[in-house]
């Protein structure tokens, strides 16, 4: 990794942002940046994971989002049941976002291009609008959770504010560790070949779908983890933590960031919402102004901020 | 469960088939020709009924407003595609959701800022305002099967249109052959700004003849958008015909589903497990019937030619 | 089985049994049959459109043929995906060139390296430090001519390097039967020349199936030469029978003499 790139200085200084804003905020008399960067950090691990099927494999999922839903909404629906351990939790949070992804992934891997996009986003609708008819769990107004994800010892308790931001910013350091790894593994070489030559990967004797299918579990599992550290983080789960342009906005981060980087998506999370935090101050109005924005972004810098900041390097 | 009962909700599900029709047509078209992924197709369907909406309110008469619809529309969606669709052409599908989704986020907003956040409440014309009856003990309201006629009358216009005419013809020559029409003289951006255009108002027209029965409302393209993704999937992409089948079956199947799931149930389920799981399979129906389709036909019932 | 009978199957190496394949209307394949010996190189050759990248495409797996079957070394592979029938053996190289545009070249073929050896389902530890994947592509780039190019990217190597790569690629996955689908395909007579002269030194160890258009590259390398007219097998035989042949010498070398 070169740090001397502008695109890298950059994302350490995000990072490092990270790591301190629970002493600089309330220091600096805004204490409310602590829940800001919390939620970053949250989008930036889903961004993270959106990336290694989008960026490097090439699979434009337009449902990425659900993932989040469906890690989020099992710790809301255990807890409103009383199932507050979190080694309940948490197990049954990744093997549900895993069991969902498979067969979604097996479903609509079987398409290509502008049929895989729209599948995508056509089944994580479904479990959306199943999400709005469970009167139960609380239909639109999503549920509240009423305790956070009980580890049953003192030294860890997510009700401590300073242990749940660094739990999240360690999962944040964990996914961009795990999807660096598995990026340069023999895994990640097939990912990102079957990318640019499908038919090549096949004529080489690796079967590309199971390769594709297994990265879209992965992606899955680690959307649904950022999905179960929002629910513990805003004790609060509803359907529009999965609704479709959440998943929208989630292709933005990535892109924005500079997609197949592996910092990428953490910048873009970072700069795309601070952007909406900033703008929405100015006027209640802003997606006028955003709106725009996303398209002159898509039509004049097509390498996002990576590409931007580094002279010669676009997307393709 | 008396068969009046179904008889109606049939007849709803046809008519909920024929506005995904009048949405799927127009995205069907610019994806089957352009090869364009445009979620702001949705926009339109809000923007014709806003747009439609307010000349109905200001003149007084809704047949004015579906009239005068129609070429604004035209205009819209053609200053749309000139400005900003047109540069997407050469870029990938990634770039086309990007720019589109963006835009969507636009028109939302300006829409709020125009018309306010309450959305726009249009009446029914006096005219269409009763039901018939259909014999057999069974009444319908007219303004429904007015949207059916309709919907079935610029079915068969655009099905003449693309298949029977000289626009048409340049249509599929555009299609299936980019340069080749070019040199026979063809004004290809041309082609496809009338073909945005057309959309673009078969959208609105969808838009502007619910409103009686729904009211106009800010995001109110986005649900159907997504229904008519499925349609499309399910038909097969570029296909007119396939469009149309997809969408009356979607059509049907969602909205019996809705009705008549609970009790299908009941027959082997206790009654409260049917009535909390009834609404739930219901509205993962249509989605559970793309998935079994795309299981069997990844391209879909009537797939495009040469893509075999 | 007696030994006797087994050697005849070892003879075999691949055999295509009247396949056929249709487009729509058209017919790609139309009761085709082959039989590759074992170690020979059997070219294919004949007119534009005569389906022999069709040909190519259903022998490795790219295509299901309508009927018919496919056997490789005594087994039916016709059922077999592409990706199957690699791992057993059948390598193949394409046409137009199919290459790893933004991987560099040595990854190319470190890639193909680790398809060689079983499943890539390793998810932790980095390609680029594993000596088991560097040195055999190291190794075979160098004997394709590649080796001072080994960190180029792929898609800034000249057109013939490219075709190179091509080979490469197929080679590394540990073939022991090449289908090779123009390999001269875009170069000029001195790359085309070493391409020759290349292929000459895999003979001894590989089966090959060559489809091409240069006649001399195939007339200096084939042991035996089918001819495709429309997807039909018109005559098959040893370059000096196809050269004489009458019907041939209609179909196809007359046409290019005129």
């Amino acid at each position: 990794m070169e740090f001397k790139n502008p695109a890298n200085i950059l994302t350490v200084m995000v990072v490092g942002l990270c790591a301190v804003v629970p002493f600089l905020a309330p220091a600096l008399g805004e204490p409310f940046y602590v829940i800001v960067f919390a939620r970053i950090m949250i989008w930036a691990i889903a961004a993270v994971s959106l990336n290694l099927i989008m960026g490097y494999g090439g699979m434009i999922s337009f449902g990425h989002a659900v993932y989040l839903g469906i890690g989020g909404y099992t710790i809301g629906i255990l807890a409103f049941h009383g199932i507050t351990s979190a080694w309940v939790q948490w197990p049954l949070a990744i093997s549900t976002c895993a069991l969902i992804s498979l067969i979604f992934g097996a479903i609509s891997l079987r398409t290509r291009g502008v049929y895989f996009i729209m599948i995508t986003l056509a089944l994580a609708q479904m479990v959306f609008f199943l999400s709005v008819s469970a009167e139960r769990y609380g239909s639109d107004d999503g549920l509240n959770i009423l305790a956070r994800s009980d580890f049953g010892v003192s030294f860890f308790d997510l009700n401590d504010k300073l242990t749940m931001y660094y739990t999240i910013f360690g999962f944040l350091l964990a996914s961009v560790f795990v999807s660096w790894r598995l990026i340069h593994s023999r895994f990640g070489a097939v990912i990102r070949a079957a990318k640019s030559n499908d038919t090549r990967v096949q004529a080489v004797g690796l079967s590309t779908y199971t390769y594709r299918l297994t990265a879209f579990v992965i992606a899955g599992v680690m959307c649904g983890i950022a999905g179960l550290l929002q629910a513990n983080l805003e004790n609060f789960v509803s359907p529009d933590m999965m609704n479709w342009p959440r998943s929208g906005e989630l292709i933005f981060m990535v892109v924005l960031g500079g997609m197949s980087t592996v910092f990428g998506p953490v910048t873009g999370a970072f700069v795309f919402l601070m952007l909406s935090e900033i703008l929405s101050t100015w006027t209640i109005h802003w997606h006028v102004i955003f709106g725009p924005f996303l398209v002159l972004l898509v039509i004049f810098a097509r390498g996002g901020i990576a590409g931007l900041l580094t002279p010669g390097r676009t997307r393709e | 469960m008396d068969y009046v009962l179904v008889t109606e909700q049939f007849l709803n599900g046809f008519q909920l088939g024929i506005i995904l029709f009048l949405m799927a047509a127009g995205l069907t078209l610019v994806f089957g020709i352009m090869d364009l992924v445009n979620l702001a197709h949705g926009s339109m369907f809000m923007i014709g009924a806003f747009v439609g909406g307010t000349i109905t309110l200001v003149t007084g008469s809704f047949i004015l407003g579906v009239v005068l619809m129609i070429p604004s529309m035209l205009v819209i969606g053609m200053v749309v595609e000139m400005t900003t669709l047109r540069t997407l052409y050469p870029r990938d599908h990634l770039d086309h959701v990007l720019a589109t989704f963006g835009l969507i986020l636009f028109f939302n907003e300006a829409t709020r800022l125009i018309w306010g956040p309450e959305g726009l409440v249009v009446p029914l014309p006096a005219l269409l305002d009763g039901t018939v009856a259909l014999g057999a003990g069974i009444t319908y309201p007219v303004y429904r099967i007015v949207i059916i006629t309709v919907g079935l009358a610029v079915a068969l216009c655009l099905y003449i249109l693309v298949s029977r005419t000289r626009i048409g013809m340049l249509i599929r020559a555009g299609a299936s052959n980019r340069t080749m029409a070019g040199a026979l003289g063809v004004n290809i951006p041309m082609l496809f700004s009338i073909v945005f255009g057309i959309g673009a108002v078969l959208a609105g027209l969808a838009g502007l003849i619910i409103t009686p029965i729904t009211a106009a409302q800010i995001g109110m393209g986005e649900d159907v958008l997504i229904l008519a993704f499925v349609v499309i999937v399910i038909g097969g992409i570029g296909s007119i015909r396939g469009a149309f089948i997809a969408s009356i079956v979607t059509g049907v199947i969602d909205t019996m589903g809705r009705s008549f799931l609970d009790v299908f149930l009941l027959l082997f389920l206790p009654e409260n497990a049917a009535e909390s799981a009834g609404p739930a399979l219901s509205s993962m129906l249509i989605y559970v019937l793309m998935a079994a389709i795309l299981f069997f036909r990844p391209q879909g019932l009537f797939p495009p030619k040469g893509a075999g | 089985m007696s030994n006797a009978l087994k050697d005849m199957v070892k003879e075999v190496a691949l055999e295509a049994r009247e396949l056929n394949k249709s487009f729509g209307g058209l017919t790609a394949t139309d009761n085709l049959s082959i039989e590759v010996a074992r170690g020979e190189i059997h070219a294919v050759i004949g007119p534009n459109g005569a389906g022999k990248t069709t040909f190519v495409n259903v022998l490795s797996g790219l295509l299901k043929p309508d009927s018919g079957e496919i056997l490789f070394a005594g087994r039916d592979v016709t059922l077999l995906s592409a990706a199957a029938r690699v791992r057993q053996g059948l390598a193949r190289s394409f046409q137009i060139t199919s290459i790893f545009r933004d991987f560099t070249t040595l990854e190319n073929v470190m890639l193909s390296v680790q398809a060689g050896q079983g499943h890539s389902f390793r998810f932790w530890a980095p390609t680029a430090r594993d000596k088991s994947l560097r040195e055999p592509a190291v190794d075979l780039l160098e004997r394709v001519g590649l080796g001072d190019r080994v960190d180029v990217t792929a898609g800034n190597l000249a057109h013939g390097e490219q075709r190179q790569l091509e080979i490469a690629i197929s080679l590394a996955t540990n073939p022991s039967f090449l289908l090779l689908d123009e390999p001269m395909a875009g170069m000029g007579p001195e790359e085309s020349q070493g391409m020759i002269d290349f292929l000459k030194v895999l003979k001894g160890s590989y089966t090959m199936l060559l489809v091409e258009h240069d006649m001399d590259a195939v007339f200096a390398l084939a042991d035996r030469i089918t001819v495709l007219v429309y997807g039909k097998a018109i005559a098959t035989g040893t370059p000096d029978e196809i050269r004489n042949d009458a019907a041939v010498r209609a179909a196809y070398l007359g046409e290019e003499a005129v």
